[in-house]
């Protein structure tokens, strides 16, 4: 079990302000059921002064998370717009005499709904909502460079193992790990510029050896350290056919080829005229993706192993499982063998 | 009020006859089993009639099949690795997509590093393997297929009798980890093809620190711990003789009274979920129900978190547990249920029961009773849970 502070723990078993508001003027809402939690923050504010006259929240998530909300209501109610705008996940934190470094990202989640109901008061638009070209960066746990930069900001993060354990990003596939050490090398040498922290402490993009993702813990095994992987020999070509979207080849995080296997089709297929008929396969059912907002791309054919990469809201976790067994159930209906399919790259 | 504990596929209470059984064995027998003394002969002795007992709980022909170990985690590494050093012509492993970290994590690694080719065999709903899929993978190249005998979470079963047969129609070996099983539904090997088998001492009521590996006579073996001839060298190291000692009286304790106890257990756990499921909406028992241990109930609730729901438990001396992300430090909710294509809307709230054989009816109805106002409560907070019984409308920024 975690070791909550007794604010924690009082504001988990005694939520202030919990349960939805009717006559709420500014709402903010974070999060989603497949990621595990979420927050509608709901703020009555009096036009005439901009004060926060009430507050409530509605949570779905662990007690960490239930309790950061009951904390944002008591901060924010009393304070004009711009005065909760200036509060900071950090403050949720310490408002709670403290919350495991692990749990750190449900502060984020009360900061992160705050902005957006301050937001929905002034009538902007918020930048991060339109999700650009590369603004999102974890698909797994949808988190874009908006928030991940604000949180290394607020919280002077300077590893990534923090940033996911403020943010969550990186902690699904952990297939973003690249455009996240790039995100957080860049912010932090901009705090370096500005003399926020030293050039010591800053993170850099590239400089060996780089932390591993935090390890996935999931019966309470406790998965001891690794030593650093061998550099990969052979990475496997990435197969070129159109129109299939082939992403280059990450050599570095590919495993090892394994020794290719004599498969043998029923069909009499060469493994090649297989990887076309599994492309065809793959591009057929990659619009049932898109639909959900996600995308797939076929990246390797091995023996049996069909490797693809998920795109999109939440790749890592739901896509991924639900349709999955779809594809491989065709593939293996069309090709009348059994193929695995996996996402790739998997770490 | 007195705390209620059914997180016993975490682990048990060690039962004071055991602890009993196993006191002489710090302060007076002593002795190293391998010395030639009296103090080492005491010791030696006692560790025969344990090995006696861990044999006849899973039906093993000979009592020198059974080597003792660490626990399931070790048993399960020798098991693997020995297969595979033993068969250099056949680099493959196969085995399923929800075993416990203790396989998964050691499969991932040979995967990664030491060239094996590793089909992870998929799962339904039920949580029921794929038959196909595994006749599909196996093939001259395989070395070892390793399943669960009962799966941690779900309690599902795996029909490894038959599992096994198929991997020897390959050529291959087959292994189980039985850690959940052991005690928990009877075990026969003589009457099977399984050649290894893991169990661990602390989830039948004995000591945390111990385990077995079950060695078909015959079947060829390269150990893990290299050392002294301890275990007919199959084991070095010296023997932990009081927790050996312990594991055969909780052994020979669980045999004795489980043709009483496993359909009691089953009753109970059968209440459990069906008081449960009655008084509240929108959950609903994960895993094969035709076909699981007696002891295991593991129910998703919908639009609620794991965490919380323990904690609230926990406050009112209730001991369960979650395959939530947020109480494993992991972000992702657990690997079985999504193996399962159990719905995230269900997967973050999905809770384990362990009952064991100390568990009473009392309890049972205390949980019951519980159960209901946690749920609701959490679900009044729950941005995606409105008063009319459906799905609220939620729109968020980022999702």
């Amino acid at each position: 079990m975690w070791e909550y502070s007794e604010k924690v723990k009082d504001h988990f078993f005694n939520p202030r302000n919990a349960g939805a508001m009717e006559d709420a003027n500014a709402v903010g809402e974070v999060g989603s059921l497949s990621c595990g939690d979420a927050l509608k923050l709901m703020l009555k504010v009096n036009p005439e002064t901009d004060i926060i006259e009430d507050a409530k929240f509605q949570t779905f998530g662990c007690g960490s998370a239930i309790a950061s909300s009951s904390a944002l209501t008591e901060l924010v109610i009393g304070k004009t717009i711009d005065e909760a705008r200036a509060l900071t996940n950090q403050d949720i934190a310490e408002f709670l005499d403290g919350l495991p470094p692990e749990k750190m990202h449900c502060s984020v989640m009360g900061q992160e709904a705050l902005t957006a109901a301050v937001a929905a008061w002034k009538g902007e638009e918020l930048e991060e909502d339109d999700h650009e070209e590369g603004a999102l960066i974890c698909k797994c746990f949808a988190v874009d460079a908006g928030m991940i930069e604000r949180a290394i900001r607020t919280n002077k993060l300077t590893t990534l193992e923090m940033v996911t354990f403020y943010t969550k990003a990186g902690g699904g596939c952990s297939s973003c790990r690249e455009p996240l050490e790039e995100l957080l090398s860049d912010v932090n040498a901009a705090m370096v510029a500005e003399g926020v922290i030293a050039a010591a402490d800053a993170f850099v993009f590239g400089a060996a050896p780089v932390a591993p993702p935090p390890q996935k813990k999931t019966t309470g095994f406790v998965i001891p350290d690794m030593p650093p992987d061998p550099p990969a020999t052979a990475a496997p070509e990435p197969i070129a056919i159109q129109p299939i979207r082939v992403k280059p080849a990450t050599a570095a995080k590919l495993p090892p080829a394994p020794a290719p296997e004599t498969a043998t089709s029923p069909k009499g297929l060469s493994l090649a005229q297989e990887t076309i008929a599994i492309a065809r396969i793959i591009e057929e059912m990659r619009p049932i993706f898109q639909a959900d907002g996600g995308d797939v791309i076929l990246m390797d054919v091995d023996g049996n192993k069909v490797s693809v990469e998920m795109t999109g809201a939440c790749a890592g976790c739901q896509i991924a499982s639900l349709t999955l067994g779809g594809l491989r159930k065709r593939i293996r209906d069309e090709l009348e063998r059994d193929f695995i399919v996996v996402p790739a790259p998997k770490n | 009020m007195d705390p209620i504990y059914l997180d016993n596929n975490a682990t048990t209470r060690v039962f004071p006859e055991v602890v009993q059984e196993m006191l002489p064995f710090f302060t007076e027998q002593f002795g190293n089993a391998s010395s030639i003394h009296a103090f080492g002969e005491e010791v030696g002795s006692a560790m025969r009639t344990a090995r006696r007992a861990v044999q006849a709980l899973i039906g093993a022909e000979h009592d020198h099949e059974i080597i003792f170990t660490s626990g399931g985690t070790e048993s399960n590494n020798a098991a693997i690795r020995s297969a595979l050093a033993a068969n250099p012509a056949r680099n493959e492993l196969i085995t399923s997509a929800v075993e416990h970290p203790a396989i998964l994590s050691l499969a991932d690694w040979l995967e990664k590093h030491e060239g094996v080719v590793v089909h992870r065999i998929p799962v339904d709903g039920k949580g029921r393997l794929d038959i196909d899929a595994y006749r599909a993978a196996l093939g001259p190249k395989t070395a070892l297929v390793s399943f669960m005998w009962a799966n941690n979470e779900t309690g599902t079963i795996f029909p490894v009798d038959g599992l096994a047969d198929l991997a020897h129609d390959a050529g291959a070996l087959f292994h189980t980890d039985a850690v959940q099983a052991a005690g928990k539904v009877p075990i026969d090997l003589k009457s099977t093809e399984i050649d290894m088998l893991s169990l661990s001492s602390h989830k039948l009521h004995g000591p945390k620190g111990l385990g077995a590996l079950y060695l078909r006579k015959g079947t060829r073996f390269r150990p893990l711990l290299r050392g002294g001839h301890q275990e007919r060298g199959r084991r070095g190291g010296t023997e932990n003789a009081p927790a050996i000692i312990g594991l055969g009286k909780a052994a020979e304790m669980t045999l004795a009274t489980m043709a009483q106890d496993l359909p009691r257990i089953e009753a109970l756990r059968n209440r459990l979920e069906n008081g449960i499921v009655q008084k509240v909406g929108h959950c609903f028992i994960t895993g094969d129900t035709r076909d699981r241990l007696p002891n295991t109930s593991t129910i998703a609730f919908e639009y609620i978190e794991g965490e919380a729901i323990l904690m609230l438990l926990n406050k009112q001396g209730i001991a369960a547990s979650s395959g939530s992300a947020c109480t494993s430090g992991s972000l992702e909710p657990s690997h079985v249920l999504r193996a399962m294509d159990i719905p995230f809307t269900a997967a973050h709230g999905a809770i384990r029961f362990s009952l064991s054989r100390e568990t009473t009816e009392a309890e049972i109805d205390r949980v019951i009773d519980a159960v209901p106002a946690i749920i609701d409560q959490l679900r009044d907070m729950s941005p995606f849970w409105s008063t009319e019984g459906g799905v609220a409308a939620f729109n968020p920024e980022y999702a």
